[in-house]
């Protein structure tokens, strides 16, 4: 309880103490971003190292570090350094939209690589748009977007789900009939289901009582009844397969009971979207094997590129254990692709940059060629794998081409007349059909 | 002398057929099993096929070691050996010892789920035989759920000289299965269907559902007969499924919240910090989990063991430093110890994800808490069976602790009356101290058992603070018994509500229902009387 | 009559306090929109829009105050009135964005084109109308905490049962609003706003007129607040506050005393969710995490609770602190710093910044009039 005394203390005027304070306050904030260097680039590096999405995104501070540090051995670029600008939107999203703000105001980065979740990437939207600057975003995502200031590193739907789809359902996958759809509530799972939805009547022609769609909260743990319900819906006699769009957090609980609870990847094999050697390292993976993951990027994955970025960021983050994964991926591809822009125009400006970026191509590390296309997303070929007793993924099946992402669905009513062009048309959601830009 | 000499040459004759049969059959195995240096799934899936085929007294010895992982190739020599897991390397089809080196180019024989099921029925079939009743059980579910004809003949054998009731029952459904699928006779089918209905479960709706088109409306009649039958019956099991599921997630939540029972109920003080201490037990767990792979991996199974002393330790002393140097200045002034213990489980995360780093933490579950078994219509995981053992477990000794031991006078007597017990000569503050460690210690052996479930991430505490709050003040502040039903009902009312109102919802009822039974009785189920409770 | 009881209510620190927000309010848009960039005294625009930010966590922390510092009502949950307001205010904002959406859809906002709702949820209807928005921004936490309180408080759900409960609400509403079904948008909330009163959220003027509205806010609160606790009323809040049942006894219905500064104080809070919105541009269920809620009781722990002032400036100083440290080479400690400062605050300013300053001042006046009785004393403040 609060001493009385304290409140019935008589009051006296502290006035100048707190204009002093706020004046002091303002002066200071003035005063940090009034220092500005001109003989580096600034790198802008914005992902959350505390908070519940710290798991996930941490890495990808380290990884995007690691390569400004073998740029910078490399002699930078345009004969300046590159200096990476650190920030901790600690998984808070206004945060993330004032740290972008202060990165691109204060800092004056020349480009932000950053955000894992959706809702961080539409909240800093706003502010790259009015600040003009380049975001790279570098996780699988549900599309519907395609934005000039932002470059999508990461899996558009069409380069991840729909191929694993297609797996499952030929004869190697096991001829799947009967389909689940398990996915954590929020707009990532919700359109990609959505999209699979309509993949799997139109094109498949399963039946709709051979889909179940079913969403659970973030960070749900207790998974008893979910499994159960999956186990009842997988025994109609059809071959059943789950198609997980399940976040991070509570994958790790997921697994865990689809183990104990016997269903084996011979039985009813799952096929995730946001499991990857990451997220593996924290489960004991022997009852797993055999179920699928569907990325652009896997470890085990044999090219030279591959072996030489794992050595590299073993020896930067000083720990052999540590895995590598598809959104580190599309880091090191969107770096690159950003490197190669940079040094075509001459100058870092984002503006210039942004213009030369559609068209560039960077090998990626599974050995084809990505490249960038006017939309804003990158090529990328598209691997399913599976779990193996290690944690690793074992390729067993991949698409003969790169796939190029595609912004909008055509599998959705209102976005299948619309595509984005930011080199000819210089729009994110130009209408094929009323040619307006505007998506009407 | 002509006997003899007949005889020798009988017997070089019968020598020369069993060698040269011998060869023959082992050549059919050799030219099988030259599929698996293909690398390619479709060639390696005859290889299987073949083998199970061969009738090669080592198939299944081959066939295990694929599915094993221990089978390695090499495209070069079209030769395949078994690597066992010391390290061994031995000719798959000879069984002889490989000394020196293996070409560059082996590599593992690759799997993917279509030959793993091949793999399951394939060895289904060959062990239908097997020495060991266990493994002609697990046989005769393989063949049951790949009602392969071609089993039938062994599977018949096997059932003629079966003696083990479950594993000839087993058979005999795993035999229905076949027939049902098959082209058999109505009366036979019929036969089939009544076997299967009695086996009632889910798989068995799984077969009836799936009959070929061809089936006669005679036995399609008693088909659907069957599946409604047996879909009544796993209906009410469904019942007592969920009161299971329920009793589990409310042996969890008991978990999670008796040490804060110690701590907020009995002491008063509203640690926030609380969830971080069951962190605080599962990276115990990871540690001694740790230590064990790194020192003496054959002692994996004890590690739970050893991580609940460790963990009750680590988690005690830390409750003590905390008592000791924070919250003892606190007392009396719960919304400040709130604020302070909040920031001190900011700092606890943070410094676990500095020092442990912020991925997920593998903890694995020893063998014997791992799969599950049947009961009923119900499945049974073993890990669910012994977090709810282990809580009730805590909870007596909880209990016991407090009405036998000379401690739990003491703390009784502390929490009761503090100035009177100060003046029987009870040290107060040491009482406090090893009171706050008790339940951060309880709070430890929590996050043993969750460890076991969830992730083991920094973050692990903050899911459960909530829910640990809301049970200690549903069950009533103060009442270990309260917080024993509390956290039962509240398990038990999520999962019977989950079902029907999906997950989210589910919770969202019972947190308004909470909030509605604290305006009923603003003191939980089981209000302390009297007016100590006000002061 | 009212006018006289608000200034009444005002002594010269609450006069000076006003005064300094008032100055704030005009200066930082003069400094940003009149003065050269280059010039030292130029403040940047995103400073403003920080600001703007750190004010309305100053209004929510005042609502705090209200009913903690002077009612002991420790609301675990006010996250959730801040949150309520500032949905209503983003749904206004969604439904001014009109055919701008990417689907360009006139009525619905675009999430609900892409996850094909055919119609507007009649929940969403009249929020094109600011008034209407407006209205909503007070009533829904307002009405919500009336029903809450009125269970509540009728039944004596007092002390840390109240403050449990309140966070069993915002954490029912943040799972809530998590739902995609819910209509508002799930974890992706409502952003991507355009217009506010026909604006452009993102002009600096528009942002500076926010900031300015603010502080507004901020002083209209306060004056509202010091006219409560310095009237008859005040009076029994306090004693409510030191002893709840003497004061029951005494004939007084606490109840009701309670449920109308509770209430009052929940208006607040959605006021300053709504203020909020338009200037960091987005809101999403994560506003309701309980763990928000608890962090809104720190600022006024660590401002001083108990002094309206106090709170403005630990909400202001707390979230400057935040800012610094989660730049730079000190981002990976920023937590350990926040965590050691509840814990410091907590131990060594039970009181609170302004609280220990106001008791050491006291403390330093008596001694003083001690030795020179002659002194001329100020006038207690009527609390």
């Amino acid at each position: 309880m609060l001493n009385s005394t304290g409140v019935v203390a008589a009051q006296r005027p502290r006035g100048r103490r707190w204009l002093a304070a706020a004046a002091g306050l303002a002066l200071g904030l003035t005063a940090a971003s009034a220092a500005r260097a001109q003989d580096t680039i600034k790198v802008g590096i914005l992902h959350s190292l505390s908070g519940t999405m710290a798991i996930s995104e941490t890495t990808l501070k380290d990884v995007v570090l690691m390569l400004i540090d073998e740029q910078n051995k490399k002699g930078g670029v345009l004969g300046k350094k590159l200096e990476p600008v650190v920030v901790d939107p600690a998984s808070n999203w206004p945060l993330f939209a004032e740290k972008a703000r202060e990165l691109i105001s204060k800092d004056h980065v020349s480009v932000v690589f950053g955000c894992w979740t959706s809702v961080s990437r539409k909240s800093v939207l706003p502010v790259f748009k009015e600040l003009d600057n380049l975001l790279f975003y570098p996780v699988q995502y549900e599309g519907e977007e395609s934005e000039r200031n932002v470059i999508y590193t990461g899996a558009a739907p069409n380069q991840q789900a729909i191929p694993a789809v297609d797996y499952l359902a030929s004869p190697d996958g096991g001829n799947v009939k009967r389909w689940v759809l398990e996915g954590t509530d929020y707009v990532y799972p919700r359109t990609t289901n959505k999209i699979l939805e309509a993949y799997l009547t139109d094109v498949l022609k399963v039946a709709p009582e051979d889909i179940m769609i079913n969403y659970t909260p973030f960070g749900f743990s207790d998974w008893q009844t979910e499994v159960s319900k999956i186990k009842a819906f997988g025994s109609a006699g059809k071959k059943t397969a789950v198609v997980s769009t399940i976040n991070g957090d509570a994958n790790v609980p997921f697994y865990k009971e689809l183990g104990n609870q016997g269903i084996k990847a011979t039985d009813i094999p799952v096929v995730a979207f946001s499991v990857g050697e990451e997220e593996l390292a924290g489960l004991d993976t022997k009852p797993l094997v055999g179920h699928l993951a569907a990325w652009n990027y896997f470890e085990s994955i044999k090219t030279p590129a591959n072996e030489a970025f794992i050595k590299a960021w073993h020896e930067f983050i000083k720990n052999p254990k540590r895995t590598t994964n598809d959104p580190m991926e599309a880091h090191y591809i969107g770096f690159n692709m950003w490197v190669k822009a940079v040094e075509k125009v001459g100058s870092a400006d984002p503006d210039k940059v942004i213009d030369a970026l559609p068209g560039t191509k960077q090998a990626n590390l599974t050995g084809g060629v990505s490249e960038l296309l006017p939309n804003h997303h990158i090529t990328k070929p598209v691997f399913i794998g599976e779990i193996r007793p290690d944690g690793q993924f074992d390729v067993v099946w991949k698409t003969k081409d790169l796939v190029p992402g595609a912004a909008w669905s055509p599998y959705i009513a209102t976005s299948k007349n619309l595509i984005g062009d930011w080199v000819k048309l210089k729009c994110g959601n130009y209408n094929t059909v009323t040619k307006k830009c505007g998506g009407a | 002398m002509r006997f003899s000499r007949a005889c020798l040459v009988v017997l070089l004759l019968v020598l020369c057929f069993a060698l040269d049969w011998e060869t023959a059959r082992a050549a059919s195995a050799a030219d099988a099993i030259t599929h698996f240096t293909a690398d390619d799934f479709s060639e390696t899936l005859t290889g299987i096929k073949e083998i199970a085929g061969s009738g090669d007294p080592r198939a299944e010895t081959i066939l295990r070691a694929l599915q094993e992982g221990q089978l390695q190739f090499s495209a070069q020599r079209k030769a395949v050996y078994i690597k066992d897991v010391s390290g061994k390397l031995t000719d798959a089809v000879t069984g002889q010892p490989i000394s020196g080196e293996l070409p560059p180019d082996t590599d593992n024989v690759r799997l993917n789920n279509r030959l793993r099921g091949a793999l399951d029925a394939a060895l289904g079939g060959l062990t239908l035989l097997a020495k060991d009743p266990a493994t002609r059980y697990d046989a005769a579910q393989a063949v049951f759920k790949s009602r392969q004809a071609s089993a039938l003949p062994t599977l018949d054998a096997a059932i003629a000289k079966e003696q083990d009731k479950g594993v000839k029952r087993a058979m005999q459904e795993a035999r229905a299965a076949i027939i049902l699928s098959g082209t058999a006779g109505d009366a036979d089918k019929l036969a089939a269907v009544d076997i299967i209905r009695q086996r009632g479960d889910q798989d068995s709706l799984g077969l009836l559902a799936s009959l070929p088109a061809n089936t006669s409306p005679a036995v399609m009649k008693s088909v659907t007969a069957a599946i409604g039958a047996i879909k009544n019956r796993l209906a009410l099991w469904e019942a007592v499924q969920n009161a299971w599921y329920g009793i589990s997630l409310g042996s969890v939540l008991l978990l999670a919240a008796i040490g804060l029972a110690i701590t907020f109920g009995v002491m008063g003080v509203i640690n926030m910090a609380h969830g971080e201490m069951v962190m605080l037990g599962a990276y115990v767990t990871f540690v001694v989990q740790e230590i064990i792979r790194a020192r003496d991996p054959a002692l994996f199974d004890y590690s739970l063991a050893i991580a609940i002393p460790a963990s009750f330790l680590v988690a005690g002393c830390v409750g003590i430093l905390i008592e000791r140097c924070i919250i003892r200045f606190l007392y009396g002034r719960p919304l400040e110890t709130l604020l302070a213990t909040w920031g001190l489980s900011l700092i606890l995360q943070q410094a676990v994800r500095t020092v442990f780093g912020p991925n997920n933490r593998d903890v694995g579950n020893p063998s014997w808490m791992s799969g599950a078994f049947d009961l009923g219509g119900i499945t049974i995981t073993y890990n669910r069976l012994w977090i709810i053992c282990f809580a009730i477990a805590i909870f007596i000794a909880l209990l016991a602790l407090l009405r036998f031991t000379r401690f739990g006078l003491e703390m009784r007597a502390v929490t009761q009356n503090r100035p009177m017990a100060a003046s029987m000569g009870i040290r107060t503050s040491r009482v406090d101290a090893l009171t706050f460690g008790l339940g951060s210690g309880i709070a430890g052996m929590a996050g043993v058992a969750l460890s076991q479930i969830d992730n083991v991430s920094p973050n692990l505490g903050q899911g459960y603070i909530i829910d640990s709050f809301m049970v200690v003040v549903f069950g009533g502040v103060g009442n270990l018994w309260g917080t024993l039903v509390g956290s039962f009902v509240l398990g038990v009312a999520n999962k019977f509500l989950e079902p029907y109102a999906g997950a989210v919802l589910g919770k969202i009822a019972i947190l308004v229902l909470i909030i509605l039974f604290i305006q009923k009785r603003p003191r939980g189920m089981f209000a302390l009387k009297g007016r100590a409770i006000e002061a | 009559m009212t006018p006289h009881i608000l200034i009444r209510s005002l002594d010269r620190g609450a006069i000076f306090f006003l005064l300094a927000i008032a100055c704030i309010a005009i200066l930082v848009p003069i400094l940003n929109l009149a003065v050269p960039s280059t010039s030292a005294f130029y403040v940047p625009t995103y400073l403003v829009a920080l600001f703007g930010k750190y004010a309305c966590y100053a209004l929510l922390a005042l609502s705090i105050d209200l009913i903690w510092g002077y009612c002991g009502i420790l609301s675990l949950g006010h996250g959730a009135f801040f949150a309520l307001g500032g949905y209503a205010m983003g749904m206004y904002l969604m439904r001014q964005i009109g055919t701008r959406g990417v689907y360009a859809n006139p009525i619905l906002p675009d999430f609900m084109v892409f996850l094909n709702w055919k119609q507007l949820p009649v929940y969403w209807y009249g929020f094109q109308f600011f008034p209407y928005a407006a209205l909503m921004v007070l009533l829904i936490p307002g009405v919500l905490a009336f029903v809450f309180g009125w269970f509540a408080f009728r039944s004596r759900v007092t002390g840390v049962y109240l403050s449990i409960i309140t966070q069993a609400l915002t954490f029912a509403l943040m799972l809530g609003f998590f739902r995609n079904n819910f209509g508002f948008g799930g974890n992706n909330g409502l952003t991507d706003f355009k217009d506010i009163l026909g604006f452009n959220v993102q002009a600096e003027t528009t942002r500076n007129a926010l900031f300015s509205t603010s502080c507004l806010a901020i002083m209209i609160g306060f004056v509202l607040c010091r006219a409560i606790i310095t009237s008859k009323f005040g009076k029994v809040l306090i004693a409510i506050r030191d002893a709840e049942a003497r004061t029951r006894f005494l004939g007084y219905r606490v109840e009701s005393y309670k449920l109308f500064v509770f209430t009052l104080s929940a208006c607040m809070a959605g006021v300053a969710g709504a203020l909020y919105v338009p200037q960091v541009g987005i809101i999403n269920p994560s506003e309701f995490a309980p763990a928000n809620s608890i962090e809104a009781v720190i600022w006024v722990a660590v401002g001083g609770r108990g002094t309206l002032t106090g709170a403005v400036i630990g909400a202001v100083l707390v979230n400057y602190a935040k800012t610094y440290f989660t730049s730079g080479f000190l981002a990976p400690y920023w937590l350990f710093m926040l965590g050691a400062l509840f814990i410091l605050v907590t131990l060594l300013l039970p009181r609170g910044v302004i609280g220990t300053l106001r008791h050491w001042n006291a403390l330093r006046r008596d001694r003083a009039s001690a030795a020179a009785e002659d002194g001329v004393r100020e006038p207690l403040p009527a609390e």
